[in-house]
């Protein structure tokens, strides 16, 4: 295979298994910092015990997203030397920015929320906990902009010609604020804040069916569905105003979410199949409510997909199938919210044993959302790396050949697949050891101190 | 903005700050790793481990951001290299990979052989990331063949080069002994008596590196001394070095860990200060022709964008030392082995 396509799936395993993590980490920051805030103001220890207990999950995946987070920062370095050279001045800016003003300030004050309960007051802790979840967020702020520039590119020109162009900086805010950022910062964190409310949701679900851990399990169902609700409604209304944002400045890739070809009125498919060979699209369809949600109004037509080069369009049926089931998964994210709200609430909630029992698999739920809207947004650029300026297939490195990407390829799917399996392991051992048993699941294999056997 | 700087200069001494971070930090936490191994009994390696257990990923960032800020400030140096290493710097990346899940899941179950299975991932992951760093500056230090489209066409094994490895070694060496200081400052008992025991040797291991690749490099490499000749009172930075070298057996001697530990920190500085003093202005040599060598100014950013940077360096850098520093002083003196420990 050709080091192109080799390059492409080494990339696309590697960030969709990466973004397995940080959205836990956003998510659960969220999640802790409500509930230390609860514990500092009520002095119930059923919270210290969450926290705790959360805060080593949070350190597992915070510690598994920073392996993976590695990769892909010298990735774009080693795969995509000619893209790096072509955007250094702009992406490396964010990227650095990333390192000095987030990580650092993640990784710091992550280590006294884990180690530092004894070493610090409880208002310290509480800082530190608000530190590294704001730290998880600004992380998020500055790499969703760097992608956000690959698809609305702004505040930028270009110098040289030929293989000498590069992008350089003109207008350092204008690139921060290009015009995808908000909209699209804004949905990531909604994600991630779905992902670690349920998260938290299907672990307590589980208590719950199993009959232990009553309290702890339903003060946290409680804030979770709170969280979910809240979060699952921000998303309709920030993915409302992404797809506006979308057809705004990258109408090919919104023509290719709803299989759109002719510049008519745009329909809006709730379920469907694209034929690209024959341009056609089949489903179930609501007629018109595309125009009406990008202009409100029935009629007005929508730039089709043939108003662009065959060379210059996405594939069109993976980014209509991934969005489709995106937004299908958000709305069923919004029922599952309110309907968990509404049992807890209503004190019912640990008798509803079949509810219960879909609530501890949502959790697959937001990470699927969370894949499947990143594969649209992505493969919905093609085939551009950055919008309209530099093609995915220029963007390679050149001193890299097949046989050395498909080496990593492999090693990257062996190590991937063997943490992954791993991280499922520890994290089904730490749910089943429950809150209750922190200290019990570290001491059974000790010696005594000190004893040196050599 | 700061017309009275010449950014590329500033940026150039940035990055160094950021990599000698890097190595300084991570130097004694890989230095942990490397002699874990010969650490036995579980509590002990526990002990060992959480000699680093709050720090090492912060040290870790520093890493991250130098890669970040080589990018931004340096694209054409992040470009090539990163490309034309490839191999290498996958390899890297897996170890690294590995030694983070390995300090991360080691603890997390109480089995004899999945605590020795990661111990061994933990300890030889530790080693292989200082050597290929080392083999890494060993082979920048030699010059690559940088061609005119600014490429490097080089095989991994090409990089294995017995200087490249010499390098490598001495920085194991260097990072071994940096480790069994800070875990002489961490440990007591018997445990920090066996490591003080082993500072003397890892020592003793480094100054023979150490005088070994300097003798070849003055020999092999002229143009790493060439900028010491026109400019003979650099040399008071190789005698300082030196000097603070021998500073290390001299505390422990006296049994002053902690200042022994501040003059190995100030030994990995003035290396690398003498290796950058050594390379400018060049930050990848070309073996090929001059003229194809990235330096300072044909590699860098524009202008603008150094600049923003360089905003950003200002805010940054006081926040990024004062959690440097509180972490570090929080977490300050013995380890405890408690129920949040790794």
């Amino acid at each position: 295979m050709d080091v192109l396509i080799l390059s492409r799936i080494q990339f696309a395993f590697t960030v969709a298994f990466h973004y397995i993590y940080p959205p836990m980490s956003i998510g659960l920051g969220v999640f802790l910092v409500v509930m230390e805030f609860l514990y500092l103001k009520t002095n119930n220890p059923i919270y210290e015990k969450i926290v705790r207990f959360w805060v080593k999950i949070f350190a597992l995946t915070f510690a598994l997203g920073v392996a993976t987070g590695i990769v892909m920062e010298f990735e774009f370095g080693t795969n995509w030397a000619t893209y790096s050279r072509y955007v250094g001045d702009v992406f490396g800016s964010a990227l650095a920015a990333e390192g000095i003003f987030a990580f650092f300030l993640e990784s710091g004050f992550l280590a006294i929320l884990v180690f530092g309960w004894n070493k610090v007051s409880k208002k310290v802790h509480f800082i530190s906990t608000i530190m590294v979840a704001l730290g998880a967020h600004l992380s998020a702020v500055w790499i969703v902009v760097a992608n956000s520039w690959m698809q609305t590119p702004a505040g930028f020109h270009i110098v040289g010609e030929g293989l000498n162009a590069r992008a350089e900086i003109v207008d350092f805010w204008a690139m921060v604020f290009n015009p995808s950022s908000i909209e699209r910062l804004t949905h990531t964190l909604g994600g991630a804040w779905l992902t670690g409310a349920f998260l938290v949701i299907s672990v307590s679900a589980y208590y719950l069916l199993k009959n232990k851990h009553l309290e702890f399990s339903l003060k946290s169902l409680k804030i979770g569905f709170i969280i979910a609700l809240v979060a699952s409604l921000f998303q309709l209304i920030t993915g409302h105003s992404s797809a506006k944002q979308v057809y705004e400045y990258q109408p090919a890739k919104l023509a290719a979410f709803e299989g759109h070809y002719e510049t008519t009125k745009g329909d809006l498919y709730l379920i469907g199949w694209v034929d690209e060979k024959n341009q056609n699209t089949v489903g179930i369809k609501i007629p018109g409510l595309l125009s009406y949600l990008l202009f409100n109004d029935f009629e007005k037509p929508v730039t089709g997909l043939n108003e662009f080069k065959k060379e210059d369009r996405p594939p069109v049926n993976i980014v209509f199938q991934t969005y489709h089931f995106m937004v299908g998964i958000g709305f069923l994210l919004i029922l599952l919210s309110i309907l968990g709200l509404y049992l807890t609430l209503k004190n019912k909630i640990a008798d509803n044993k079949t509810f219960l029992f879909v609530s501890v698999f949502s959790v697959i739920l937001p990470h699927l959302a969370n894949q499947l809207g990143w594969m649209s947004a992505e493969i919905g650029r093609q085939p551009w790396i950055v919008y309209n300026l530099l093609r995915t297939k220029d963007a390679l490195s050149k001193s890299v050949d097949g046989n050395e990407v498909m080496f990593s390829l492999i090693l990257f799917t062996l190590i991937y697949v063997l943490l992954f399996i791993l991280f499922i392991y520890l994290l089904d051992k730490k749910i089943k050891s429950g809150p209750d048993n922190l200290k019990a699941s570290y001491d059974v294999y000790t010696e005594k101190p000190n004893i040196i056997k050599s | 903005m700061y017309e009275f700087l010449d950014l590329n200069i500033t940026w150039f001494i940035l990055v160094g700050i950021l990599l000698t971070g890097y190595a300084i930090l991570d130097g004694f936490d890989l230095g942990i790793g490397i002699l874990h191994l010969f650490v036995k009994g579980d509590i002990n390696r526990r002990i060992m481990i959480n000699s680093i257990g709050p720090v090492w990923d912060g040290n870790e960032v520093w890493l991250v951001t130098g890669g970040g800020a080589l990018f931004a400030a340096f694209p054409e140096v992040y470009a090539s290299v990163f490309s034309g290493f490839y191999v290498a710097i996958m390899l890297v990346i897996f170890v690294i990979i590995f030694r983070a899940v390995a300090i991360e899941f080691r603890s997390k179950n109480p089995s004899p052989r999945w605590r020795t299975a990661w111990d061994w991932a933990f300890s030889l992951s530790s080693l292989f990331i200082a050597l290929i760093f080392g083999v890494a500056l060993g082979n920048i230090i030699l010059g690559v063949p940088l061609s005119a489209d600014k490429e490097i066409y080089i095989s991994f094994w090409e990089l294995l080069n017995p200087y490249a490895i010499l390098v490598g070694i001495t920085t194991v060496a260097l990072f071994t002994m940096h480790g069994a200081i800070y875990g002489v400052l961490k440990t007591e008992g018997e445990l920090q008596q066996k490591l003080k025991s082993w500072v003397n040797n890892t020592i003793i291991f480094f100054v023979i590196c150490y005088v070994s690749t300097t003798m070849v490099t003055l020999i092999y490499i002229p143009r790493m001394v060439e900028v010491f000749k026109s400019h003979p009172y650099l040399f008071v930075i190789a005698i300082i070095n030196m000097l603070v070298i021998a500073n290390i057996p001299r505390e422990i001697y006296h049994n002053r860990e902690f200042r022994a530990f501040i003059s190995s920190c100030f030994s990995i500085l003035f290396l690398l200060v003498l290796f950058a003093i050594g390379n400018y202005p060049y930050i990848v040599f070309s073996n090929i022709s001059n003229e194809f060598s990235l330096d300072i100014y044909n590699a860098a950013s524009s202008r603008k964008t150094l600049e923003v940077m360089f905003t950003m360096a200002l805010i940054g850098i006081p926040f990024v030392l004062a959690y440097t520093i509180s972490i570090y002083w929080i977490f300050r003196g013995k380890v405890k082995i408690d129920s949040m420990s790794y």
